[in-house]
């Protein structure tokens, strides 16, 4: 492909490309060079600087140092229009798409010629035609699933014939069905000489769609390779800079008594947007850990809110049970002191107060620790003595007991709030995606908490789209679709197919592989 | 002129202040910015029209100077919340006390100065039909301008590019960013635009409505415009619906009092603002059509990185 000694000129190179912020060199002396119709990824985990470099090759910011050489000219890109004038694209990790706009609209905003709506309309339907991304121009961008939404940003940027483009985290938020079809729609554009620079922390994905990989750490470039001569693990390696522990799943003791029942509960959405709950059932037992997987938006939230008491349920309290007693009209502080601990999706404003100390914090969400609250007044040294607690426990990394909650990174921050619920002996925990843009070292360190929280006689819930996070810790699986949730079965039963079928909310695909694999090829 | 039609004449004079300030809103809301300061960029328009118009006696450079006048003290509300980052509630708050104070010492001199009200548009014939011709023709250039550009902030809304890169923006500032629009431009654009029209506003009353100076005249209708904004949901042809319907009760409960209704004129001088609020609230109750409608990053403040 790439052949050593060849006159190619290389279609984006960088050169020591240098930006800090305040306190942080977000990226140092960054060298790359993409070559035409390459897959390129770029790989490092969450803060080595990968997004920073990428919003310096688009114009969102501008480098403090370095060059950027295009198609062996230098360049300097001043704004995203600039970047989209050359040839650049850019699909966002978080859509750039505005949810209260049509899908012609949103397309419209990210062109730069102006086109008759009508033509744009026209268009779109070619492009997505050809490259198999079905879309309909005309309906709301808030009605779409991630999928979809994907598809808007990528057929915008492929309107403008981009020579790079640039995926930012793409599959993060897709189907494993949905991924498979990404790929394509890459593998076909690289071919026909579009360049590909592929940003992902997934390394399996890497090695199977990628042709060569440069590895960021802590702001520099530490590795280029070609990630299909790697194993996953070495490729691990190089990317965290040391070792990694794979989570230990001891075998499953028997399961004990039922400490989580919900037993057909429904509930109507109280959101326009949102997804009504249909009959679901399922319960947790002390010492497993039950995953359930689903696209979001499939009725997570709305579960999440009866399970934590955000929401009540007027009739039915029987509906949930808590080692066997009702709990569905009890509000959140009722049922955190019967031992529920719940660790929500938002970390900040949700979880924990941002700009409240980790101590205060941890006096918030503390209602079962002794001693932190006597006669209404607050015991200080306790409180400090019980956040230093959960800092040496579970290795967050922070400034002491006083750093305000939004100083830590998101890894540490839902390592401290986990220590914060596990500290309180919880009977029954629920997680909301406890790893959702966690780096690799800390999810290790998050599942290796959570399953020891089970093996002690707990039982644990993870929600989550990370459906390698749900095979990896998870006892039972089940899958929520649309409000419905299917049967918990055994993990080790399961394949990431059949889980992504049921995700994409084909049903039957309890049945034995063959029919798996005859939707997948639909 | 018979009696239906003076009373209808009055209804959409009192309308039209309402009009022009929530039309400015309106577009400043949907870029995402919420300025609370609507009554006191309307004193301050109102007070530079007026004193204009007794300086110069030329009633259209007062029209100007009105909206000039707005334009500018919203660009200190502008530059406040969009380039120092501050509370855009807390510093709306902040405008509009600055306007009460400001246009009432600039007015003291005027006050009860009479002005001979701006002249009403009369067409030779068809001015004179029954109903029909002064309701058509009968009313003074300004109201005329108010409706225009309203229909002009519609199609510019939603049938012009600019007027979705506006909306985008206040959907999602970030976003905006990202693609590559001036976020910070287009809100300060906006922002005067908002001011100029509520200075407009200001300015109908005194050249207009009631043509003479009174301190304090916009008496809520600042207020009365921002409630509109939301309450109609966003939306151009709901707020002339409320701002007609807010002008039409206020003339009607003027009329009961006068006929001697043994009710407190306290209680009747709410109800324009009851009925009003009452009737947009169960006309827009839609929450889907709400949440297609709300500009999504209002009163956010944006600060990108660089």
């Amino acid at each position: 492909m790439d052949a050593p000694g060849a006159p190619a000129v290389a279609r984006l190179e960088l050169k020591g490309i240098s930006k800090s912020f305040p306190g942080v060199k977000a990226n140092e002396a960054v060298d790359l060079i993409l070559m035409q119709g390459a897959i390129h990824a770029l790989l490092g985990e969450n803060g080595a600087g990968k997004s920073t470099l990428v919003k310096i090759v688009y114009g969102v910011m501008r480098a403090d140092a370095g060059e950027i050489l295009w198609n062996g000219q230098a360049v300097d890109i001043g704004s995203p229009a600039a970047a989209r004038r050359l040839g650049i694209g850019l699909v966002f990790q978080h859509f750039s798409l505005f949810e209260s706009l049509t899908v012609a609209e949103n397309i419209a905003l990210g062109m730069d010629e102006k086109i008759p709506m009508r033509t744009l309309t026209q268009r779109i339907g070619e492009v997505s035609a050809r490259y198999g991304l079905s879309l309909d121009p005309g309906r709301h961008v808030h009605s779409l699933s991630m999928g979809e939404r994907q598809r808007v940003e990528i057929v915008r940027c492929l309107l403008q014939n981009p020579s790079l483009l640039i995926m930012d985290e793409p599959t993060s938020v897709l189907t494993p069905q949905e991924a498979d079809r990404l790929f394509t729609t890459l593998r076909r554009l690289a071919a026909e000489g579009c360049t590909i620079l592929y940003i992902s922390h997934k390394l399996e994905e890497i090695r199977a769609l990628c042709s060569r990989a440069t590895v960021m750490r802590g702001g520099r470039v530490v590795a280029d390779c070609d990630p299909r001569a790697q194993s996953a693990n070495s490729l691990a390696e190089t990317m965290i800079g040391s070792a990694m522990a794979a989570p230990v799943r001891a075998d499953a003791a028997e399961p004990g008594a039922r400490r989580l029942a919900v037993a057909g509960l429904s509930l109507p959405a109280d959101d326009p947007f949102g997804v009504a709950l249909q009959d679901i059932s399922f319960d947790v037992r002390a010492g497993e850990i039950v995953g359930i997987a689903g696209v979001a938006g499939n009725g997570q939230i709305e579960l999440l809110k009866a399970l934590s008491g955000e929401r009540r349920l007027e009739n039915g309290s029987r509906a949930i049970l808590l080692d066997s007693k009702p709990v569905g009209d009890l509000g959140p502080r009722e049922r955190r002191l019967r031992g529920l601990a719940f660790l929500p999706e938002e970390r900040l404003g949700r979880g924990a107060v941002p700009e409240m100390s980790l101590a205060e914090n941890s006096i918030l969400g503390g209602y079962r620790c002794d001693g932190l609250i006597e006669g209404g007044l607050i015991h200080p040294d306790v409180a400090r003595r019980f956040a230093s607690d959960i800092i040496d426990g579970y290795r967050v990394v922070a400034r002491g007991p006083q750093a305000q909650a939004k100083s830590l990174s998101g890894g540490n921050l839902q390592k401290y709030m986990i220590g914060r619920e596990i500290l309180q002996r919880p009977g029954v925990l629920l997680a909301a995606h406890p790893t959702w843009g966690v780096d690799a070292g800390a999810a290790a360190a998050i599942h290796r908490a959570l399953i020891e929280l089970a093996r002690s006689g707990s039982a644990v819930l993870v929600v989550s789209e990370d459906l390698d996070e749900l095979f990896a810790i998870s006892d039972r699986l089940a899958v929520i679709n649309r409000g419905r949730l299917s049967e918990a079965r055994p993990t080790r039963e399961m394949t990431v197919e059949q889980a992504g079928l049921l995700m994409g909310g084909v049903t039957g695909a309890k049945e034995p592989s063959g029919r798996g694999r005859a939707g997948h090829v639909a | 002129m018979d009696f239906t039609a003076a009373v209808l004449l009055s209804v959409i004079a009192a309308a039209t202040p309402l009009l022009f300030a929530a039309t400015g809103e309106l577009v400043t809301e949907k870029s995402g910015v919420l300025n609370l300061g609507v009554e006191g960029m309307m004193l301050v328009g109102a007070v530079g029209a007026f004193s204009t118009a007794a300086a110069t006696g030329n009633p259209w450079l007062a029209i100007l100077v009105g909206a000039g006048a707005g334009a500018a003290v919203s660009l200190i509300f502008a530059f406040l919340t969009l380039s120092l980052l501050t509370n855009q509630v807390a510093t709306g708050l902040a405008l509009t006390l600055f306007g009460v104070g400001l246009s009432a010492s600039i007015g003291q001199g005027f006050v009860g100065t009479p002005m001979r009200p701006l002249p009403k548009l009369a067409i030779p014939g068809l001015s004179e039909v029954p109903l029909i011709g002064p309701l058509l023709f009968g009313h003074d250039p300004l109201v005329y301008l108010s409706i225009l550009l309203l229909a002009g902030v519609w199609r510019f809304l939603y049938r012009s590019r600019p007027g979705l890169v506006l909306r985008a923006v206040g959907e999602s500032h970030e976003a905006a960013h990202a693609i590559g629009y001036p976020v910070i431009a287009i809100r300060y654009g906006a922002v005067a635009f908002g001011g100029a029209m509520a200075g407009l506003g200001g300015a109908y009353l005194p050249l207009a409505y009631t043509p003479m100076w009174i301190e304090n005249m916009t008496a809520g209708r600042g207020w009365i415009a921002l409630a509109l904004v939301v309450f109609a949901t966003w939306r151009p042809g709901r707020v002339l619906l409320g701002a007609y319907l807010f002008g039409g009760v206020t003339i009607l409960q003027l009329h009961v009092q006068a006929g001697g209704v043994g009710v407190a004129s306290q209680l009747m001088s709410m109800l324009p603002y009851l009925a009003t609020i009452a009737v947009l609230v169960l006309i827009s109750r839609d929450a889907t059509r709400i949440r297609l409608n709300a500009p999504a990053d209002i009163g956010k403040v944006f600060h990108p990185q660089a």
